[in-house]
């Protein structure tokens, strides 16, 4: 038998490090023109809003803090928050019916799902509005009995109050269904594991399921919570006094449509842009334990590794010993901050 | 002496599936049963009965004299509740084929979770004693991990001190080497040999010959829903008294 080169080399001492790949690259030309014509369109829309003379760009300053733009900004935010927290509270719920071994619960759920998204949410707004129409008054007592009292409908259900429990049923039928999504994903035998371990049925869900399920529940709420953010303008129709309300009321009487359109544009970006900043720190909180790999940094943790790596490159140079405690420093600091 | 497991004429179906057609079998406490079969024979099933995961459908089983998922009133049977299904579940561990670690935990955090949440011991002495048997399945430098940074030799020997973290009286594995890559099949197998040393009583559905051989007191081969054969490991392993074993045995060894 012939020895092989390959055996050869097994045999000899390590043979030097073959040199790096030094190729010429390909040019895109294609990209270039591609993004260079993207930029010019888009310089192009900025210009002609700029330089438009239909839009009094100082009006738009003016009325961004404008107080009931603010009050208007403030009722918006309150609306979506409360919305969503009864949303995924009662989802939740609805969601554990759904997948309940219990057939009247799980028909009940189906029923509620299948009617708050089946019907426009715009009607269900105006429907909680006028719910006075079919029960004049609301009291509580004992069925069958005269204990109990009751006041007038339209007292308990002003403008905000409709909208909100329009809202939050809209939203509660929509997150049941991201929920059971979410409670369907975790692997089976992570139940059953925790049930060998002698947990009762609840306490599986609470501590073992549904932190599994938040990874892929976070996601789509996320969405769910911006658009709620934009469907609170919806309520308008019931003069609920919400930012977008709030701006035609002011352009009603001042005719500045495009310029308070404007403000509350920025308004909902600003609080979007919040909203988006917030999903990305959940998202990252339930996604531990998920990878073999530490997670990568944060933006601010970057930013701040950069700083640190910045001032120390600077005292080094100040300091007149060529050895600097930098690097080390730095390596420790960036395992504590992960 | 009181048996650790009595399995008489135990019987489950699926659907129209028979899966166990009256498994009879006695294990005594401190005593290690291996139980083989080609797959499809029931043996994973068994086991998940003993725990109840699985409800019986006739016949009776018995762990440490105390029947299992009904409660026995004047000859009657009742369903047990939710309670009374976790207080017997509490007191038998159980190890998976697949792991199962909790992955949104750490380590310490899967061992003590059971302790903690339904003993309700303290949160200091279940991590006292979960550091303890981290230590002795030879983890005791991964407590802070998550599972998924762990190999798979490695996670099923937290899963084992998590299932010892609550003292069980008895405790069953199902397959536990088999999703392993073969050189991380013997460190799993060490910690549960000395785990059988230490007087453990176990019941271990495997394929791991070598393991049936040198621990197991007793070998029991399940085939179509029945008990085929039982006794000592050399006279199972080695003697085969039935032709569907000695087929069996034919094959795997």
């Amino acid at each position: 038998m012939s020895e092989t080169p390959s055996m050869k080399a097994a045999s000899a001492p390590a043979p030097p490090a073959p040199a790096p790949i030094r190729a010429v690259p390909i040019r895109h030309y294609g990209r270039w023109v591609g993004a260079a014509v993207s930029i010019g369109v888009l310089v192009l829309i900025i210009r002609m809003f700029v330089i438009t003379p239909n839009i009094n760009w100082e009006r738009v300053g003016h009325y961004l803090t404008f107080s009931d733009i603010l009050s208007g900004l403030q009722l918006t935010i309150i609306l979506t928050i409360a919305a969503m927290a009864v949303g995924l509270g009662l989802g939740t719920v609805v969601a554990v019916m759904r997948l309940s071994v219990n057939p009247v619960l799980r028909t009940l759920s189906w029923v509620y799902i299948w009617f708050f998204r089946g019907t426009p949410l715009l009607m269900q707004i105006l429907f909680c509005f006028n719910i006075a129409i079919i029960l004049p008054e609301i009291g509580i007592g004992i069925p069958f009995t005269d204990w109990g009292g009751s006041v007038n409908t339209n007292v308990i259900v002003t403008p905000f109050v409709a909208a909100l429990i329009a809202l939050s049923l809209n939203e509660a039928a929509y997150m049941s269904e991201i929920v059971r999504a979410g409670i369907l994903v975790v692997d089976p035998g992570q139940t059953e594991a925790a049930v060998a371990l002698g947990m009762s049925r609840s306490l599986v869900f609470r501590m073992i399921v549904m932190p599994q399920a938040m990874r892929a529940i976070v996601p789509p709420t996320g969405n769910e919570l911006i658009g709620l953010l934009k469907n609170t303008s919806l309520v308008s129709v019931i003069a609920a006094q919400e930012l977008l309300t709030r701006a035609q009321n002011i352009y009603a009487q001042n005719l500045l449509v495009i310029e308070l359109l404007f403000v509350a544009a920025f308004w909902y970006l600003l609080v979007t842009s919040l909203l988006m900043w917030g999903q990305y720190y959940v998202e990252r909180y339930y996604a531990k334990g998920s990878s073999s790999r530490p997670l990568p940094p944060t933006p601010t943790q970057k930013l701040r590794w950069w700083l640190r790596r910045k001032l120390s490159a600077a005292s080094a140079s100040h300091s007149s010993t060529g050895l600097s405690p930098a690097n080390g420093h730095q390596a420790t600091t960036e395992e504590g901050v992960l | 002496m009181t048996l650790a497991v009595e399995a008489q004429q135990v019987c489950k179906r699926f659907g129209r599936n028979e899966v166990l057609k009256g498994i009879n079998l006695q294990v005594s406490r401190g005593s290690v049963v291996v139980i083989l079969g080609p797959s499809g024979s029931g043996k994973s099933t068994f086991l998940r009965c003993i725990n109840h995961l699985e409800t019986i459908d006739a016949g009776r089983l018995y762990v440490e004299g105390e029947l299992i998922g009904y409660t026995d009133k004047g000859g009657v049977l009742h369903e047990m509740r939710d309670n009374d299904c976790c207080r017997q579940r509490a007191d038998i561990g159980m190890v998976f084929q697949q792991f199962n670690l909790f992955p949104h935990m750490t380590t310490i955090a899967n061992v003590i979770a059971a302790p903690t949440k339904v003993k309700g011991e303290s949160k200091v002495s279940a991590t006292k004693r979960g550091l303890e048997l981290l230590a002795r399945v030879g983890l005791a430098d991964k407590a802070d991990h998550y599972p998924r940074q762990l190999s798979g030799g490695q996670q099923q020997r937290v899963a084992i001190a998590r299932a010892l973290a609550m003292q069980p009286k008895l405790m069953l594995f199902d397959e536990p080497t088999s999703a392993l890559d073969p050189e991380l099949v013997k460190e799993v197998l060490d910690v549960m040999q000395d785990l059988a040393r230490g007087g453990m009583t176990m019941i271990c559905v495997t394929h791991e010959m070598g393991f049936a051989r040198e621990v197991a007191d007793t070998v029991v081969f399940i085939d179509g829903g029945y008990v085929v054969e039982a006794g000592s490991p050399r006279e199972v392993l080695l003697n085969p008294q039935q032709q569907r074993t000695k087929d069996f045995l034919s094959k795997v060894l």
